[in-house]
């Protein structure tokens, strides 16, 4: 986690010369960059999506580690399938009560993360408004 | 015949019905209902969301699957309330900020296709009205538990109150509603489950029927492996598709409300489905006769007569009574207002005007439900429900899921992967409802039809979208813009709104 202001993305000014819509009007900021579809508007675009549809996957992906894998675990350890903990069978323990803290658990972590990448896409796109 | 019963049903259909009347006198139009409640704070929002979501299914029918066939049942919670984390990674805040109100809507903004609004249309009734038909089941197996009526009394009854209500215009008053049925059925659920969880461990009763080790141990039925995996993915994927469920989205402020009223509503649910095993646990201990009489589904209203018994078993049964009609009508009432917005919109609003169309299609939808649910009599609760869920995962999962994080998708791409697994999935829901599922693996297949048609409806719509490339949407940038950045950020989102496309 670093700071929004240490994020060492592209300068924009430098890259605004070669905006093709220079004819049409001149952008001085990430913000219109976007507005005019010009390459640097995609590229922040596409990076802001990628980012977020990893930290997407990366869930689903610790969701299916903890609780997907579980149905494949019964079915192969008749150990596990058989276990008891505090007198009661550790299948109905782990799928009536075990899993609902992680699904919970997953979902304040996503929001946290999804939080973050937002402030900082609008630090980056916001920071450049201004008196230009 | 309890009486206490039929009062405690009676108090909450009418409540419902006075909080509609009240709610009538507010708002007047379509929009008053979504514009009105975005000023409903997170908690009572998350409230109304789990008060929607919280079916019959979920109230009745998981307690009796746990009862007749044991641990692997417990997916279906598990999955009800995954299904909830996989909205909000994926679709939570770019739905909320597409300003879609309804899945057609989102279609149609998305790949700017009209075709491909129909053909979302066409599914929201088939998904609504799959789903309905278990709230009226549910219904009137719950009247015929309670006072010994055929069982389309109890049917009659919700469809009559929803209608009142929906017909009636208290849209906007539903919100309110909702959130205090949640609060109904969790409380409706948790208090009688104290007394006999009590009465259980104070007798110590025969453990014997708990010991069976089909039941006991998970995974021992053929071809578990593929149905509990056809489950996981069907209620996992499916929840994001249902469109009651969307609709809600709406009535958060923004796209950060959008997550945190989400995490909310997991909160809720992994509360309230903490309780439900334990009614079938106890079911088995109690009344495992109710197996061979084919009755599971009534498992959890007939707990407390049998535990307890006398005034005391009799109150807590009227409090179960009355939780289960709350979750029959919040459900139907979620279902038929968004059932009856798009038939009303794409089906009669060339010929009628905004409300009157929606109210001839409340009508249409509770009464297509009443014949359908009479039709079908016999289907597990939590069955059903879950074939809608299927048919929801095969068809607008894939939709939003592409839609919001692909740029290839197309119109063409999305009618036919829409087409695909909307015709895949529910081929296999006709089939189990009119009784045809065939033994083996094939039945296998027709009863969890989602790990086939899920991925068959994924190929085509992403096959279908290279081969088109060139109908890709003329906006699409400004859509991405819209559906990915944040709201405080000021930036060019394109004009669409569905208050202009809905003429």
């Amino acid at each position: 986690m670093t700071p929004p202001e240490a994020e060492p993305g592209p300068r924009p000014q430098r890259v605004v010369v070669t905006s093709p819509r220079v004819g049409r009007r001149r952008p001085t900021t990430i913000a219109s960059e976007i507005d005019a579809q010009s390459t640097v508007g995609e590229v922040y675009m596409r990076s802001l999506m990628r980012i977020q549809l990893r930290l997407a996957l990366t869930v689903v992906g610790l969701l299916a580690a903890t609780v997907g894998v579980l149905p494949l675990v019964f079915r192969l350890s008749s150990g596990v399938r058989r276990m008891h903990l505090l007198g009661v069978p550790l299948p109905w323990l782990v799928l009536g009560v075990g899993v609902y803290p992680v699904i919970l658990a997953l979902a304040v972590f996503y929001v946290r993360r999804a939080e973050r990448i937002e402030a900082d896409f609008t630090d980056m796109v916001g920071r450049e408004r201004g008196p230009s | 015949m309890n009486t206490l019963a039929v009062l405690a049903v009676l108090a909450v259909s009418l409540v419902t019905l006075a909080v509609g009347a009240v709610g009538l006198r507010i708002s007047r139009t379509t929009s008053d209902f979504y514009v009105a409640s975005r000023a409903v704070g997170p908690v009572l929002n998350a409230s109304a969301i789990s008060g929607e979501y919280l079916s019959a299914a979920s109230f009745l029918g998981v307690a009796g699957l746990v009862l007749l066939r044991g641990v692997d049942m417990l997916w279906y919670p598990v999955g009800w309330t995954a299904g909830y984390l996989m909205l909000l990674v994926f679709v939570a805040a770019p739905l909320r900020r597409s300003r879609a109100y309804t899945l057609p809507d989102f279609a149609e903004f998305r790949v700017e296709s009209l075709p491909a609004r129909r053909v979302a249309s066409a599914l929201v009734v088939l998904i609504g009205l799959l789903y309905l038909v278990p709230q009226f089941q549910g219904a009137g197996l719950t009247l015929s538990a309670l006072t010994g009526s055929p069982t389309w009394v109890g049917a009659m009854v919700v469809a009559l109150v929803v209608l009142a209500n929906v017909v009636s215009g208290g849209m906007r008053s539903i919100t309110i509603a909702q959130a205090f049925q949640y609060w109904l059925k969790l409380v409706a659920l948790l208090t009688p489950l104290v007394f006999l969880l009590r009465r259980w461990l104070d007798t110590g009763a025969v453990h014997a029927h708990l010991d069976s080790r089909a039941w006991v141990e998970p995974m021992q039925g053929p071809h578990s492996t593929y149905l509990v995996y056809s489950l996981i993915l069907a209620t996992f994927l499916g929840t994001m598709g249902l469109p009651h469920v969307v609709v809600r989205f709406y009535t958060n402020r923004d796209g950060h409300a959008a997550r945190r009223t989400t995490v909310t509503v997991l909160g809720m649910l992994s509360a309230f489905y903490l309780l439900p095993t334990m009614y079938g646990v106890l079911g088995r201990v109690y009344a495992s006769d109710l197996i061979a009489s084919g009755r599971t589904d009534s498992v959890v209203l007939e707990l407390p007569r049998r535990i307890l018994g006398g005034t005391g078993g009799d109150l807590l049964t009227a409090l179960l009574g009355a939780g289960a009609f709350a979750a029959f009508l919040s459900t139907s009432s979620g279902l038929v207002v968004s059932v009856g917005g798009v038939l009303g919109q794409d089906l009669l609003g060339r010929w009628l005007g905004g409300v009157p169309a929606f109210r001839v299609a409340g009508v249409l939808a509770v009464a297509a439900a009443l014949v359908l649910t009479l039709l079908s009599s016999g289907l597990a609760v939590a069955h059903a429900v879950e074939l809608a869920f299927a048919v929801a995962a095969s068809t607008f999962c894939p939709l939003l899921l592409l839609g919001i994080w692909w740029r290839g998708l197309t119109a063409p791409g999305a009618v036919a992967g829409l087409s695909v697994g909307g015709i895949l999935s529910s081929s296999a829901v006709l089939t189990v409802m009119l009784g045809g599922a065939p033994s083996g693996w094939l039945g296998a297949v027709v009863t969890q039809p989602a790990l086939v048609s899920v991925p068959a409806a994924f190929a085509s719509m992403i096959g279908v979208s290279l081969l088109t490339r060139a109908h890709l949407p003329a906006h699409l940038a400004r859509t991405l813009v819209r559906l990915h950045t944040p709201e405080d950020l000021d930036l060019d989102r394109g004009s669409y709104h569905p208050e202009n496309a809905r003429s």
